[in-house]
């Protein structure tokens, strides 16, 4: 029994890092076909850097990311604290519609935005994606803070108002820094889950604002180059480090915890 | 009075978002699967069934029946490839297993056409799988492998199978053993106790798993679009289609609700079963 539950461990690893693994190998492989090794290059990289279609489709995805990450996780931290800290009416409706972003499908959510630019005559261009990403970023946002929020300890505030400090001094010295890795690994599932969304900006998007994503897609529908490996090694590169980042917030997260708990 | 202020500081934002960008644009869709298609891609704007009796035309009953039963069976693969691992994961040394549950979450967080796109890598005729077959094989010819149902099960499967471990590592690390070993004291067999103690108890990973994983393969749109070549359709593909190629948009709005429907239903469902579980336990 150890046995088979062994082999399905390493076959569902195997499984989940092969594919990962050919195109990080083949990202350095001098052939012009995608798969058939040939020798060791840099060289698609090289032409990375050249390509100036790819670094504007860059800048596009850093800008939609950078902003629709700002706008949430401000509203997203508001919200959550409203949940959590306050009893109002209708409070399980707001708890409930913030998930339904991320239950419905993201092919109906985008469409539902784009008839709903053109009935209200909104042009499409980067602020229509902006505001896509808002919405489901806004919820993602919203549930990280909300557990930051419930593992925590109230009595540091109360011990702060004892002492004198009002509500804002309370807020900004006391709350804020608590909950701040909450916050900031909100900010990061955001912005990573923004760079790479793709349905949704295919939709939303204007002609001639393609993101990263989108311009990922035109190459994979209408010719595949070798170069599409070594923009993809670089995106997983990019991600890893964001991984880490989101794990070292966290991890600050249980630590303080811990000490809160003390 | 002054705590109802800062309630409507902290709400105002978060209301004012869902309502404009979220709710308006779901009635916006909902009116749009009500008018009429106009003559060249644009709309009429009388009212129609006429979206929604197509949907009952024997080619989309098709493809919905074929997107719901390809999530199906995903769900179930993932299952059964999740289960012993996230079982076999929570038991392993603690220090190690945070290690290991971190390399299930890294795909999760790499870019979802770049995961899809190293399937193509893999898959396509000259691809690794059968340059490897072609050499353990020699007389053996490639296999045509990209652009079928299989390539695409494939794909949501690679996609999906982390939401599912997730769950059921969850459900499964909380368990408490002495339950088992009180069932072997009495008798039990260890099958006997998996299928009778560990199981029921792992029910909501199970559940929350099968729910994470179906919802978003039965609309997924980009892996049949990239996998299957667009040669099979799923009811992703055919709502893409109606806004980008076909622009009937009515039409593809009917879709997106029916769709949405779906999902809808399945939530429920889920919380269901959920309830259902919870009750069994506590009695």
């Amino acid at each position: 029994m150890k046995r088979v539950l062994e082999t399905n461990i390493g076959l569902v690893y195997l499984f989940l890092y092969v594919p990962i693994l050919a195109v990080v190998v083949f990202s350095f492989n001098s052939g012009e076909q995608i798969s058939v090794w040939q020798g060791f290059t840099l060289s698609w990289y090289a032409k990375l850097f050249e390509n100036a279609a790819l670094w504007r489709a860059v800048r596009n995805s850093l800008i939609v990311a950078g902003i629709s990450t700002c706008i949430a996780t401000v509203i997203g931290t508001t919200a959550a604290l409203a949940i959590e800290r306050h009893r109002f009416r209708f409070r399980t409706a707001l708890v409930r519609s913030l998930y339904l972003p991320i239950i419905i499908p993201d092919i109906v959510l985008a469409i539902a935005l784009l008839t709903f630019y053109v009935q209200a005559s909104i042009p499409l261009g980067l602020i229509t994606v902006i505001i896509a990403h808002g919405v489901f970023n806004i919820a993602y946002v919203t549930i990280v803070v909300r557990a930051r929020l419930q593992g925590y300890d109230h009595t540091l505030e109360e011990a702060a108002r004892d002492l004198g400090a009002n509500e804002w001094q309370t807020f900004w010295r006391i709350t804020l820094p608590l909950i701040a890795p909450g916050i900031i690994g909100g900010a990061l599932l955001a912005f990573t889950l923004s760079i790479d969304d793709f349905v949704i900006t295919f939709f939303t998007a204007g002609v001639g604002y393609t993101t990263l994503s989108v311009h990922i897609y035109s190459l994979l529908k209408f010719g595949i180059t070798p170069e599409i490996n070594a923009i993809s090694t670089m995106l997983l590169a990019n991600s890893i480090v964001f991984i880490l980042l989101f794990l070292w917030f966290q991890g600050n997260t249980a630590a303080s915890g811990k000490q809160n708990a003390r | 009075m002054r705590r109802n202020y800062h309630l409507l500081i902290l709400l105002f934002p978060v209301v004012f978002w869902l309502f404009c960008f979220f709710l308006l644009p779901l009635v916006s869709v909902f009116i749009y699967s009500f008018i009429e298609r106009g003559t060249y891609g644009g709309v009429r704007w009388d009212f129609t069934l006429e979206n929604y009796q197509r949907l009952f035309d024997g080619l989309y009953l098709g493809i919905l029946w074929r997107s719901v039963s390809t999530a199906l069976v995903c769900t179930a693969v993932c299952l059964l490839l999740g289960y012993p691992f996230a079982y076999y994961l929570a038991r392993y040394r603690p220090k190690h297993r945070s290690i290991l549950l971190l390399l299930v979450v890294v795909p999760f967080w790499t870019n979802f056409l770049i995961r899809t796109y190293a399937w193509i890598l893999i898959l396509r005729t000259e691809g690794l799988l059968n340059s490897l077959l072609g050499t353990v094989f020699p007389d053996w010819g490639p296999l045509e492998l990209l652009n079928t149902p299989l390539a695409v099960q494939i794909g949501l499967v690679y996609g999906y199978l982390p939401f599912m471990i997730l769950p059921l590592y969850a459900a499964l690390e909380q368990l408490d053993m002495s339950l088992l070993e009180a069932a072997q004291d009495l008798g039990a067999s260890p099958r006997r106790a998996f299928w009778h103690v560990t199981i029921p108890l792992s029910l909501p990973g199970i559940l929350a798993g099968s729910m994470l994983v179906f919802i978003p393969t039965v609309g997924a749109f980009l892996t049949p679009d990239l996998l299957g070549g667009g040669k099979v359709s799923y009811i992703g593909n055919v709502i893409e289609r109606q806004f980008k190629t076909a622009r009937d948009w009515p039409f593809g709005s009917a879709l997106s609700f029916m769709l949405m429907g779906i999902v809808l239903v399945g939530t429920v469902l889920y919380f269901r079963a959920l309830q259902g579980s919870e009750e069994s336990e506590t009695s």
